[in-house]
């Protein structure tokens, strides 16, 4: 969808355009001193006049920014200086303007539905959406600026870390308050708002700001994310609901990461990949100290983890070695019935026909939690005064699972053998012609990525408590390929979102649980029409927009300008 | 150095090449000429081991080279510049190039061998960190042969560089491959552009459907009235 206006209409209405979208903005902001809804049951108590609810407070920041977006460049090209040219003041607005509206829209529709019937949206819904639809239509109006250059602003080390450390202190309260939403439209209105957000940060060129700052101070990066995972129980104050839902995320994302290797790093499309997560499982639940479990031999869980990863990397290699010499289609076929193969075999495995195994589809319950070095998983602990339950414990583990994972992909993927997978992913035959070992190359993706995937396995059957074969059906593995896809595939940042995404989703939507499949399809549509490359994508894939060109950067963008100078000779280069 | 004795290709039941001999000399540069389908590129694919053979066989310096894996063959000293080019398009030139050096373990060498590499194209050496699908037709041909020198190859065989290329980029890349052969690498050229291939060749083989036709001396081809009728449209 693109409303195209003329060039001639816009220059010409460029100030009164200016004018309507500060009152819509202003309007917005007016609207949450107003009640939005007749009862306190839809959304948060949107009831008072001149009490906003916090739902109402986060919505006001996006007119607030469109205020200020599109005041500031008011003040004249001369005044803004280099402001003028490292910010996209217009685009950005517009993008405000759509979000805000977004944002009021979803309340208001959630309102209507709520409470039933639009009678129920109170003067103050209305106004914000009024001034929404003005803002909308008054940004459609102003001339598009060229791309935001913030990114290529020098700034100083501590600003940079500075910018990653607040982004990371973001993430871990956005975090923390989206769990604790009971209700899914609150949940739906506060993410529809951090989208809203996300997108105008972007426009405005936070992110790619961001980009370089993060490339310029990995190692701060890195550990500052791992000490916001950390603290996270913190924020939770002993709510084992919540906790329950981030250690599911985290044994899902260590399952997608090692996915990810196989699809993302070498480019073979594993159908069945939650096969190898539940032959881990299944190990686990047998060699533990479980009741139910048909060995009746409990190695030391360190043990039992390098047995159930053995174990999946050797099914790998049971059907990759056959079927990694032939590519693409039949892969996927293959590996497609090996799953399916999988928990029919699971299923039968239960004494009937040959020996018994698995307990059949019964499973194996009771599996007693963790005891590492004699800390064990099971009971609650206190520290620094703040409950850390069950769930929080296992979380801590997965995530110095996933930090493993994390060291050996990326040293992995900036190896010999990493490049030689990317070659095979980009061009087989000529990987080959280079003198590259593509079988065996291949054969070690599957049997590496079922090894990870062995490992969480044996995690999960513990945090599970029970292990049967209808936990790993086809579904699931099409939900890992999913997370891999839509965060984007062959990065690590971008599975651990994608994973994330696909597995908070479900849980804060429940009452959407009979469409959500619907809306997964949905998603995924309009993800791989509009960003096929992921959420976070590869940074081979960007190449283009490397750093060190700056003087050619520097060249393009003196064209752009002179080009705009000619385009609209009046308002001197750049249009405000 | 090179020798192909009675080799059989086939795709599926169809043969593409039937039963072919020819054998190429230590320093020499030996071009394959013919029409589309004639099995110029099926022949060096059999070479490099991408294709399996039906019957016949291949020596390499003294040693059987057919039923090698291709990464073996790479590793025995045969490099192939492939048809179409095939870089890594999505990585840059630098990665390309390290790719092409993929059989070697001596970095050092590998670094020399790169700095070579953008000695002989500097316009490669000047955009190293770019992506290689950023480049134009003829660059990416300097790309594509340099990555096949990587692997410091005896026997370097080049398919087609000349396609789409205008005719001065044409003649850049037959100076290089004549700087490749006084540096004493051996090779095997496939072109259409007979012109071209045979004022460098030592010696060249016609080949029509599969077979081998005629073969003589660069110099005696060019001027030979079959070959000036059918490749270089002369009557």
């Amino acid at each position: 969808m693109r409303v195209v206006i003329p060039d001639e209409l816009k220059i010409r209405f460029r100030y009164p355009a200016r004018a309507l979208g500060i009152t819509g903005g202003v309007l917005m902001l007016v609207s949450i001193l107003l009640p939005w809804a007749y009862a306190p049951e839809a959304l948060d108590d949107m009831t008072f006049y001149g009490a906003p609810s916090p739902l109402q407070l986060f919505f006001a920041v996006l007119p607030l920014l469109l205020i200020l977006l599109l005041a500031i460049p008011l003040v004249g090209k001369q005044r803004l200086g280099k402001g003028a040219k490292v910010v996209a003041w217009n685009t950005t607005a517009k993008t405000a303007s759509i979000m805000s509206l977004i944002v009021v829209a979803v309340a208001v529709a959630a309102i209507a539905i709520g409470l039933g019937g639009l009678v129920n949206v109170d003067p103050g819904g209305w106004l914000a959406l009024v001034g929404g639809i003005m803002a909308v239509a008054a940004t459609l109006f102003l001339p598009d600026s060229p791309e935001p250059t913030l990114y290529r602003v020098k700034s100083p080390k501590w600003l940079q870390i500075l910018g990653i450390v607040v982004l990371m202190a973001l993430l871990l309260f956005g975090a923390a308050y989206i769990l604790g939403f009971e209700d899914a439209d609150d949940f739906l209105m506060f993410a529809a708002f951090v989208v809203g957000m996300v997108m105008v940060l972007r426009q405005f060129g936070v992110f790619g700001w961001l980009g370089i700052a993060a490339a310029a101070n990995n190692r701060i990066l890195v550990l500052s994310a791992f000490v916001v995972a950390f603290a996270f129980p913190f924020t939770q104050n002993g709510s084992d609901a919540n906790m329950s839902v981030a250690s599911q995320v985290l044994i899902f994302a260590a399952t997608a990461l090692g996915l990810n290797i196989v699809v993302g790093l070498v480019g073979l499309l594993d159908l069945g990949y939650i096969a190898f997560l539940g032959a881990g499982a299944f190990t686990a639940a047998v060699l533990s100290e479980s009741a139910f479990a048909t060995i009746k031999w409990s190695p030391p869980f360190i043990v039992t983890v390098l047995i159930a990863g053995t174990v999946a990397s050797l099914l790998g290699l049971l059907i990759g070695a056959p079927t990694l010499r032939v590519s693409g289609d039949y892969l996927a076929i293959v590996t497609l019935a090996f799953g399916e193969i999988f928990r029919i075999t699971m299923n039968n495995l239960d004494g009937n026909d040959g020996p018994n195994l698995t307990n059949g589809s019964n499973g194996i319950p009771g599996i007693p939690d963790l005891n590492l070095f004699g800390f064990d998983f099971g009971k609650a602990h206190v520290i620094l005064g703040i409950d850390i339950g069950r769930f929080a414990n296992y979380y801590w583990l997965m995530l110095v699972v996933i930090a493993l994972i994390i060291v050996v992909f990326t040293n992995l993927n900036h190896s010999r053998i990493g490049r030689g997978w990317v070659a095979i992913r980009e061009d087989e035959l000529a990987a080959e012609a280079m003198g590259v070992n593509t079988f065996a190359l291949k054969l070690l993706a599957f049997a590496g990525g079922a090894f990870l995937a062995g490992v969480a396995g044996s995690v999960k059957a513990h945090y599970d408590v029970s292990v049967t074969p209808d936990q790993y059906v086809f579904l699931e593995s099409a939900f890992l390929l999913a997370a891999v896809v839509l965060g984007g595939m062959g990065t690590v940042m971008g599975v651990l979102v994608g994973a994330t995404i696909l597995k908070l989703l479900p849980e804060k939507l429940r009452f959407f649980s009979d469409y959500r499949l619907l809306l997964f399809g949905l998603l995924m549509v309009i993800m791989m029409r509009f960003r096929p490359e992921g959420i976070v994508p590869d940074e081979r894939r960007q190449l283009e927009f490397h750093d060190t060109d700056e003087e050619l950067a520097e060249e393009v963008e003196e064209e752009l300008t002179s080009h705009h100078a000619h385009l609209y000779p009046e308002a001197g280069g750049f249009v405000l | 150095m090179l020798e192909v004795k009675e080799m059989v290709v086939a795709y599926g039941r169809v043969n593409a090449v039937k039963g072919i001999s020819f054998s190429v000399e230590q320093g020499q540069i030996v071009t394959l000429l013919g029409t589309n389908g004639a099995g110029k590129s099926t022949t060096l694919r059999s070479i490099s081991g991408l294709l399996k053979l039906v019957s016949g066989e291949i020596w390499f310096e003294g040693e059987r080279l057919d039923g090698q894996p291709a990464h073996k063959v790479v590793e025995r000293g045969i490099a192939q510049s492939p048809e179409g080019r095939r870089l890594f398009r999505q990585m840059t030139v630098e990665d390309n190039l390290k790719l092409g050096a993929y059989s070697r373990k001596d970095p050092a060498g590998v670094r020399s061998d790169m700095d070579r590499v953008y000695d002989l194209f500097p316009v490669l050496g000047d955009r190293r960190t770019e992506a290689a699908g950023l480049f134009s037709g003829g660059e990416q041909q300097m790309l594509a042969i340099g990555r096949a020198m990587m692997s410091r190859p005896k026997l370097l065989m080049l398919d087609e560089p000349s396609m789409g290329l205008s005719p001065i980029m044409t003649q850049t890349i037959m100076r290089t491959i004549q700087e490749l052969q006084s540096e004493g690498v051996t090779i095997l050229l496939v072109e259409q552009n007979a012109q071209a291939a045979l004022s460098l060749a030592d010696r060249g083989y016609v080949l029509e459907v599969g077979q081998i036709m005629f073969s003589d001396t660069g110099r005696n081809l060019l001027g030979d009235d079959r070959v000036r009728r059918t490749y270089l449209g002369i009557d």
